[in-house]
């Protein structure tokens, strides 16, 4: 196997009494997908930050291209294409001078740039938007723009940082066909989430984050053959009325979780256990089969629901 | 062929400085091209409506005005500490609001950071614009003081490069007092520091109508500083006491790099 | 399910509560505020009071300015500047907030409150921070003896008629626009700028060229500050001029509020 291209060893970040990052260690090899799933506040992040060289570490060993990124920020940098949580984009200039001025930014030659402008329109599907000025511009195409631009310089490594937060479910799609075409042409994405359908669709393999620390790793569906059963029923039986079956429920599966407003209950097999409560007149008012999904693996590791 | 990637990697830079301050020239003038127009010619306007106002409306009450050995008319008194106040003016602006704004607002900078960029790129390359648009406004204005008339002699374009540092000064000391504010509460602050140096700094009348006390508070104001080199060398009176103005604004600047770059 | 919402009175009362919801935020800049409305005038005062004001008496004494002192003959001027542009700051960034930045008015406006109650709440608050201001400034006056007490009581209601006929316009017009981004640099220094500096401020109106003097005609600065000159000082302004400068300010101020309430209605209802 050949080196890795990030390697994160021990990783730990404090502010004042408060740590962010608790001693995390991952390895990203060339070509991957690699994800970090995690709640808000999870300290994903804050890695992040330190991945893209713009925040020191308080211990551990972080390599990029066999490089610490502290002593070498400018040089890991001219690597990277970053694609912050929140839309940085100039809002003085048009979207296609965004795209020149932060590739003069990489000091690429202004040749180079013109032409790499014209790819990087037709990548983020923004050609009849090129004299616009990015005030004008919707939020999905704004989070285009954005990826587009960290693509300027052709990184090796593409880090985003919660890249569909705040946008509607088909600019989402239209982001996550986007981000497929790069991996299949290989260019390494390292991206936070805390979503789990996109950690399901765009990862290989992930870590799940919870208070600065990594709670499994693996790809997602190992992840969900290791910590979750194949099937889950949901049930509802109102607010006050969940918790008075919960004893009774919990003895028909190999394991339950109760929700404030339901019921989750892990089994092989949905629509057998279905039956098994109706049999058992307990009645619920609503009732789903689903297969499990990573937000289950959350809630197995955790305790908790990932969005809260 | 070489990737994008080796031309980035292949730039000599360190963790403060990727040798690049023009970059930040070029995205000015991409951003002045469409809408930042409108401060620059504005600031112009400024200077030469107070040459109006005060040189022709104050002019009738004034009358001549003696500074030092020479008495002269009061308009053409004013016009070098003027020229001098608007080369502030424009510095204070662009290296103030803003470097503000970037900073804590539009989070420029920040962007600007997570490329091979270093600090100290930034910091030259927005005071060498606060720089240029200052020599702007400096070239502007005396071209409207030479069409009136108001132009002693062929040195006055020596003033140009007095006026320049005058924006120097201010642009770094401007940059380095925004670069500890937080909040526009504290902005607001500089406006009320800036106007009684303005207005005491002698560009409107000789600080010689003071008592002796006030004299030399003022004469500790950098600003007068930069209004007397001005005048010195709009009238040619170049000596030693020049000498010292220009020790003294470039003192006061380069501590405040220091200051603002090693903490 | 009414949780005792008394409609009749928010309908009588809604513009006092967003006035008094803008001077608690106003509250928070009572520093700066208080820096800039005291200081502010105070320096151009002794600075240009003071210190031209040595120049003036050695250049042509008090022939140019009616016989009254340098520094008296500015002092209503900058009384009536100090009245405008506090009022000025507190009409135009709340309104452009409220309508842009944070929106603030149309959450307002979801409950009972009307546009009209908010443009007015928006404008007594600014009222405010000028009667504040002016009577700070009128006492300085009174202590650097610039002005004898008595009649010149007048300087402070006269001030802030002329900043209240200003802001009116500028509530209107800050509601009116939708890119605000170099409405701030055009105000500042092609409006407020020359309204300072060709308003008969620093010396009398005629002094000027005729074609710079329609600056002052048109400017509530100038005609604030001739009453005030009158109120304070009896600077032999005719009766007649009295009541055109009277006559201006109101329709000014009633003009502003109309356009300014229509205005937020109107922009409210989009």
């Amino acid at each position: 196997m050949s080196k890795p291209l990030i390697s994160v060893r021990g990783l730990t970040k404090k502010f004042g009494d408060f740590t962010a990052v608790a001693g995390i260690d991952f390895d990203v090899a060339k070509g991957e997908s690699f994800g970090l799933l995690g709640p808000n506040g999870a300290g994903k992040s804050t890695t992040m930050r330190i991945l893209a060289a713009t925040s020191t570490r308080t211990s551990g060993t972080v390599e990029i291209l066999d490089k610490d990124p502290e002593q070498f920020g400018p040089l890991v940098r001219a690597h990277l294409g970053v694609v912050p949580q929140q839309d940085n984009l100039d809002g003085e200039l048009t979207v296609s001078e965004n795209l020149y001025i932060y590739g003069r930014y990489f000091g690429l030659s202004k040749k180079f740039i013109k032409g790499k402008i014209e790819e990087l329109l037709e990548f983020a599907q923004l050609e009849e938007k090129r004299d616009v000025k990015v005030e004008a511009l919707s939020g999905g195409m704004k989070r285009r723009l954005t990826i587009a631009r960290g693509l300027v310089s052709e990184p090796d490594i593409l880090l985003l940082d919660e890249p569909t937060t705040g946008l509607d479910p088909q600019a989402r799609h239209i982001l996550w066909d986007r981000l497929f075409r790069l991996k299949e042409q290989g260019v390494t994405l390292v991206l936070t989430t805390h979503f789990m359908d996109e950690a399901e669709q765009l990862c290989d393999r992930l870590v799940v984050m919870d208070n600065g620390a990594i709670m499994a790793e693996g790809s997602p569906s190992g992840l969900i053959k290791q910590y979750s059963s194949k099937e889950v029923l949901e049930v509802r039986f109102g607010s006050d009325r969940n918790k008075e079956v919960a004893p009774q429920l919990a003895t028909m599966c190999e394991r339950m979780e109760t929700l404030p407003d339901r019921v989750l209950m892990y089994t092989e097999d949905g629509e057998a256990l279905l039956e098994q409560i109706m049999q058992a007149k307990l009645h619920p008012t609503t009732s789903l089969v689903r297969r499990s999904s990573l937000e289950d693996v959350f809630l197995r590791l955790t305790g908790r629901t990932l969005i809260e | 062929m070489k990737t994008a990637v080796q031309i980035a990697e292949s730039r000599k830079s360190s963790a403060m400085y990727a040798g690049r301050p023009w970059v930040l020239l070029e995205r000015g003038w991409i951003a002045f091209r469409s809408t930042n127009w409108v401060p620059v010619v504005t600031g112009f306007v400024e200077p030469v409506l107070f040459l109006l106002a005060f040189g022709y409306g104050m002019g009738n009450l004034v009358g001549d005005v003696t500074t030092g050995s020479k008495t002269i008319d009061y308009t053409l008194f004013i016009a070098p500490g003027l020229l001098a106040n608007s080369a502030m003016n424009g510095a204070i602006y662009d290296s103030t609001w803003n470097v503000f704004w970037k900073l804590n607002e539009s989070k420029l900078y920040k962007t600007m950071l997570s490329t091979p960029l270093g600090p100290l790129d930034i910091a030259l390359g927005e005071i060498t614009w606060a720089l240029i648009r200052g020599l702007v406004y400096s070239l502007g204005f005396l071209t409207v003081v030479t069409a009136l008339g108001l132009t002693p002699s062929f040195w006055a374009i020596l003033a140009i490069p007095a006026a320049s540092l005058v924006a120097f000064g201010f642009a770094s000391f401007g940059m380095a007092i925004t670069s500890f504010f937080k909040t526009y509460q504290q902005m607001g602050f500089i406006n009320i520091v800036l106007l009684p140096m303005t207005l005491f700094s002698g560009s409107l009348y000789p600080i010689s109508v003071y008592p002796d006390w006030l004299e030399k508070l003022i004469m500790a104001l950098p600003l007068w500083h930069g209004i007397e080199m001005v005048r010195a060398f709009w009238f040619g009176d170049l000596n030693s006491g020049v000498l010292i103005h220009i020790a003294t604004g470039l003192f006061v600047t380069s501590r405040r790099l220091r200051a603002l770059f090693l903490r | 399910m009414n949780a005792g919402i008394d409609v009749p009175t928010i309908q009588r009362f809604g513009a006092l509560y967003i006035a008094s919801a803008r001077l608690k935020s106003m509250s928070k800049w009572r520093t700066i505020i208080a820096a800039v409305d005291i200081g502010n005038p105070l320096f151009y005062l002794i600075a240009v009071g003071i210190g031209i004001g040595v120049l003036v008496e050695q250049g042509s004494g008090t022939s140019g300015t009616n016989g009254i002192k340098y520094i008296a003959f500015i002092a209503p001027a900058l009384l009536a500047n100090t009245a405008i542009t506090g009022i000025m700051d507190e009409t135009v960034f709340p309104t452009i907030e409220g309508f842009k930045w944070r929106k603030l008015f149309f959450a307002q406006n979801s409950t009972p409150i009307t546009g009209r109650q908010i443009a007015i709440g928006v404008y007594l608050a600014a009222l405010c921070r000028a009667i504040f201001s002016v009577s700070v400034y009128y006492i300085l006056l009174l202590a650097f003896d610039v002005v004898n007490f008595g009649i010149s009581i007048l300087l402070m209601p006269i001030a802030v008629l002329g900043g209240g006929g200003f802001g009116a316009l500028m509530l209107f017009a800050a509601a009116k626009i939708e890119k605000e981004d170099q409405f701030f640099n055009i105000l500042g220094r092609l409006v407020i700028m020359p309204m300072f500096l060709f308003s008969g401020t620093f010396f009398p109106l005629t002094s000027m060229p005729i074609y710079l003097q329609p600056i002052g005609w048109i400017s509530p600065l100038w005609h604030a500050t001739e009453l005030g000159r009158e109120a304070a000082f009896d600077y032999g302004i005719s009766s007649t001029m009295v009541i055109v400068h009277l006559t201006f300010l109101i329709t000014m101020l009633v003009t502003g509020l109309t356009l300014a309430t229509r205005q937020f209605e109107k922009r409210l209802a989009k």
